[in-house]
């Protein structure tokens, strides 16, 4: 039962993904990018991380591309405009997105070829729920959270200042 | 015979239960959305000293039919310029996320019927309030969508506009709700309404709700509020371009909207589905419920008539600078109460 929903959705946010670096149009890859992270929220869903799914939601699908569609609506971006024009031409990018490619590929079938997967231990009942999420976030990895907190706090705080000294100009 | 076909859907049995409440919910929505209409026509009369609609049926009753008769049949233009697939797929965003938030809500107390105990929601999961969150986050991108494929500047504008003011409004929205969450202690909105039993959050949590019935009213992008749609400034915003039943789709979502933000706040501080003096059972607990709803939809309407609509920089600073900072402390205190 899980297989069967998670195959087909697997498969769209496969191509989800390669729609977001294929398509033309800012909107188009933008839109692309919101579907495969709904997807991602049901394959987590299917997990039984309903929490996690629902986070994974409000932030990523939710908050962070709102920014990414503010931005395309602030600036107007076409389609046909010559500005998205950085795919072609740019040999430095085009090589280290590959060599990164690779060595992604390569690092997965490291893990996945190693026999770990082929009798995969089954997830907990309590894996991705809130009380976990919440538990973890604050013994385990608190010092990381409170660090990933503090320079977060920091960039917003520089970007205000940055973005206000421009306009005092 | 009878035994036999029971025996075989057994299996399916919640499957077919949770189909079957998912299209009643489904229908009811949409249906409420013209009654809606008429409602907020005729009260809008009334506050403004005049008839409001009174040709057609009875009390004007039948004026939202013919209009969502006049809506269906009337031509749907396209400008040429126009993103096609974005253009036609903002309108099925803004229904569909409106729709769906109502999926969690619960109407009233679970009951028994042939044998099965039915639960009146259509999921009750552990993070309800959170997925109505979500759901509605992603309903601004049916309007941003709407303002972008439109190609035109008074969308633009209505778009980011709408955007903007339902992030800012989010977020006063999320954190009121977080001072419920820290005195039940849960996600779930069903435990919420239950530890209300004895008395309503609305007694104990007086700021918070009043905090989070602004917001809510920001967040449906309603009068004083409206400003996405700021007929003078803008003609109408997102949906300027939009004609016939694409143009009455986003009107159904916000009026769904609407409804489902009023159940949210009948939830969390109205007590839900609990009637108090009166005798309880799942009947009077659903009268209950949609009397709380209703009442607060009759206030959405009141708040329409009474106030102007307010500038728009002046709706972020009163957002980030005055409700935020409030919601914040009132958070810190909640939190600080509990703990003691």
């Amino acid at each position: 039962m899980e297989l069967l929903i998670f195959y087909p959705i697997g498969t769209l946010c496969v191509f989800l993904a390669l729609g977001v670096v294929l398509n033309k149009s800012p909107i188009g890859s933008a839109m692309c990018l919101i579907g495969m992270m709904l997807g991602l929220a049901a394959v987590f869903a299917i997990q039984h991380a309903h929490f996690i799914a629902i986070l994974q939601v409000i932030i990523y699908a939710g908050a962070i591309m709102v920014l990414f569609m503010f931005v395309i609506m602030l600036l107007n971006l076409k389609g046909d405009d010559t500005v998205w024009k950085t795919r072609e031409g740019n040999t430095l990018l085009t090589g280290l997105g590959a060599v990164l490619v690779v060595g992604i590929l390569y690092k997965m079938t490291e893990i996945t070829g190693g026999g770990e997967f082929d009798s995969p231990t089954p997830i907990q009942e309590t894996f991705g729920t809130t009380v976990k999420v919440g538990t973890t976030l604050f013994t385990d990895f608190v010092l990381p959270f409170e660090v990933a907190s503090i320079l977060l706090l920091a960039a917003m705080i520089g970007a205000v200042v940055l973005a206000k000294s421009k306009m005092d100009d | 015979m009878i035994d036999d076909i029971v025996h075989f859907f057994e299996p399916y049995i919640y499957l077919i239960v949770g189909g079957v409440k998912a299209i009643i919910i489904a229908v009811a929505l949409t249906a409420v959305v013209p009654g809606l209409v008429w409602l907020e026509r005729r009260l809008m009369g009334r506050f403004q000293v005049r008839l409001g609609p009174n040709r057609v049926g009875p009390f004007g009753l039948g004026q939202p039919i013919s209009d969502s008769i006049k809506l269906l049949f009337k031509e749907s233009i396209i400008q040429s310029s126009a993103d096609k697939f974005l253009f036609h797929l903002a309108p099925a965003i803004v229904v569909f996320t409106a729709i769906l938030s109502f999926a969690v809500i619960p109407i009233t107390q679970p009951f028994e019927i042939f044998g099965q105990t039915i639960g009146p929601w259509i999921a009750n999961i552990d993070s309800g309030i959170l997925f109505i969150f979500a759901i509605s986050g992603m309903g601004i991108y049916g309007k941003v969508i709407a303002g972008l494929s439109s190609n035109s500047k008074y969308s633009l504008m209505g778009g980011l506009r709408s955007s903007a003011q339902m992030i800012s409004y989010e977020l006063t929205l999320g954190i009121a709700a977080l001072s419920i969450i820290v005195m039940t202690g849960s996600l779930n909105l069903v435990d919420m309404v239950k530890s209300q039993e004895a008395v309503p959050f609305i007694l104990v949590q007086p700021l918070a709700f009043l905090l989070f019935f602004i917001a809510g009213v920001a967040e449906t992008n309603r009068a004083p509020f409206d400003l996405p749609e700021a007929e003078q400034e803008l003609v109408a915003g997102f949906h300027t371009e939009y004609t016939g039943m694409k143009f009455a789709m986003f009107f159904m979502g916000e009026y769904i909207n609407m409804v489902t933000m009023s159940s949210l706040v009948t939830l969390l501080f109205l007590g839900g589905w609990n009637t108090y003096i009166l005798p309880q059972n799942a009947l009077t607990g659903f009268l209950a419920f949609a009397f709380k709803v209703l009442f607060l939809l009759c206030f959405f309407i009141w708040l329409r008539s009474t106030f102007p609509r307010i500038r728009y920089d002046r709706l972020m600073t009163f957002g980030w600078k005055f409700l935020l900072p409030i919601a914040i402390f009132n958070l810190l205190l909640t939190s600080a109460l509990k703990v003691l």
